[in-house]
């Protein structure tokens, strides 16, 4: 188990500001980081600090899911506090929804889980250049394509019906703003649905917990660690 | 990153779905079409007779659950396969709508495969509903209207069904990842038509009823 100081122990980014380096999600509840320590989480492997808060079962999969949707919301609010130069009037209006909508999934996730909710992640941008359309749609394309692949993963691990239903109903629109945003920096290309993320059978990315916490590990300075799976 | 972890019964056949979908791809765009019958090789006969095994285990309720999908996946195949061949689709537009077709011809196969012998048999369509869309192939704008539909109402009827499928982990899996791939093809085919590629937050889903009454107008009685 990593300690909090190796996670948080970030080389000084090159170009972007203190601001965007680390952020604190300005739409969660204040509260204290998440604490460092805890066992395995039986059914599905995510371990050590976050296991502890997130919970076992079906709690763990919805905390899952608000963790990636934290990272989300916050990666979108600060798109649009420091819009790129020439973002234009359409990608405006589409990272604007993009972001509503997962704000409007954080606080939809905030709600169902309620007093088993984890607190808010800190979050490190200091990967993304804000100036620059195309880092900030790439990383859009990162976090999009992951949030497909995470729930498409989590969906066998969960056991309520309803809460399947509610992450099949945010999982779609993550796939919606996948192809918008890989089409907005490739139009009118296969890139939508490309081969990258859609394979010769037709079927979408997959992914365990461990490998999507593992990939979203480099914007997350809360420690997250998955161990198994 | 890559990913594509079916350690299931699905992707276990992955050679020889493979092989049946290049046939669905040769008939899709290919000027000869290649005949089922010549492509029917001893390991392909062996892996269909192995699937239909596997479907006869499963409970009816994930039968009936697949070949409703199946119903859909073969309404988009041909739709798009027609459209296709009909060749109106502006030039600039090809590439999406050839992709697309690509994949509503993979899941056919796919479905077709896993249900072997219990899978139902290819719907007859009426694109123009009845005469309601009579230039389907041949005015951009209405086939990517219907385009639109069919590709709102897969999502919509995934999103339904995936409780039944909640008790087959790999069959789930296996669903979400069309279904995902269903919501990319409407948010494209949306962005083509100059609409948002998103109603809202949320993506509602249908009962089976519901959809098969949306889809009731495209098929023939």
């Amino acid at each position: 188990m990593k300690t909090r100081d190796q996670v948080t122990d970030h080389p000084m980014p090159a170009a972007p500001s203190d601001n965007s380096r680390r952020a604190v999600l300005k739409f969660g509840v204040t509260g204290a980081a998440i604490a460092g320590f805890g066992g395995l989480l039986p059914n599905f492997g995510i371990s050590a600090a976050m296991a502890a808060d997130l919970g076992e079962g079906d709690i763990g999969v919805l905390n899952y899911a608000y963790a990636l949707e934290q990272l989300e919301a916050a990666f979108y609010t600060m798109v649009l506090e420091k819009p790129f130069a020439e973002m234009t009037a359409d990608e405006t209006a589409i990272l604007t929804d993009i972001r509503d909508h997962e704000v409007a999934h954080v606080e939809f996730l905030k709600t169902a889980l309620a007093e088993k909710a984890i607190g808010p992640l800190e979050v490190d941008f200091s990967a993304v250049d804000f100036t620059s359309r195309d880092s900030v749609l790439q990383t859009a394309v990162t976090f999009e394509d992951l949030g497909v692949a995470a729930y498409n993963g989590a969906g066998k691990l969960i056991t309520n019906v309803d809460y399947l239903a509610a992450a099949g109903s945010i999982v779609s629109v993550e796939a919606r703003h996948a192809a918008t945003v890989r089409d907005l920096l490739q139009p009118g290309s296969v890139a939508f649905a490309g081969p990258e993320v859609v394979d010769d059978k037709g079927l979408d990315v997959s992914l365990p917990p461990a490998d999507v916490l593992a990939a979203a590990k480099p914007f997350i300075t809360t420690d997250v660690t998955a161990m198994s799976l | 990153m890559n990913i594509h972890q079916n350690d299931s019964i699905l992707g276990g056949l992955d050679p020889d779905l493979r092989a049946k979908m290049i046939t669905n791809r040769r008939g899709l765009f290919g000027r000869a079409a290649v005949s089922l019958g010549a492509l029917a090789s001893a390991p392909l006969v062996l892996a269909l007779s192995a699937r239909q095994v596997f479907a006869a285990d499963l409970p009816a309720q994930i039968v009936d659950t697949l070949n409703f999908a199946l119903t859909l996946e073969h309404i988009e195949d041909a739709f798009y396969r027609t459209a296709l061949e009909a060749n109106f689709i502006p030039e600039e537009h090809k590439t999406v709508f050839r992709h697309i077709g690509l994949h509503e011809a993979a899941h056919v196969a796919l479905l077709s495969g896993v249900l072997g012998d219990a899978a139902v048999k290819r719907p007859e369509a009426d694109f123009t509903a009845g005469g309601k869309y009579p230039d389907v192939f041949s005015n951009f704008d209405t086939f990517v209207a219907v385009s639109s539909t069919f590709e709102d109402l897969g999502v919509a009827a995934y999103k339904g069904q995936a409780g039944n499928l909640i008790d087959n982990d790999d069959i789930l899996t296996v669903a979400l990842q069309i279904h995902s791939v269903e919501a990319r093809h409407a948010a494209m085919v949306r962005r083509i038509g100059g609409k948002k590629a998103w109603d809202d937050a949320f993506d509602k889903p249908m009962t089976k009823e519901e959809v098969l009454a949306a889809a009731k107008p495209f098929l023939v009685a």
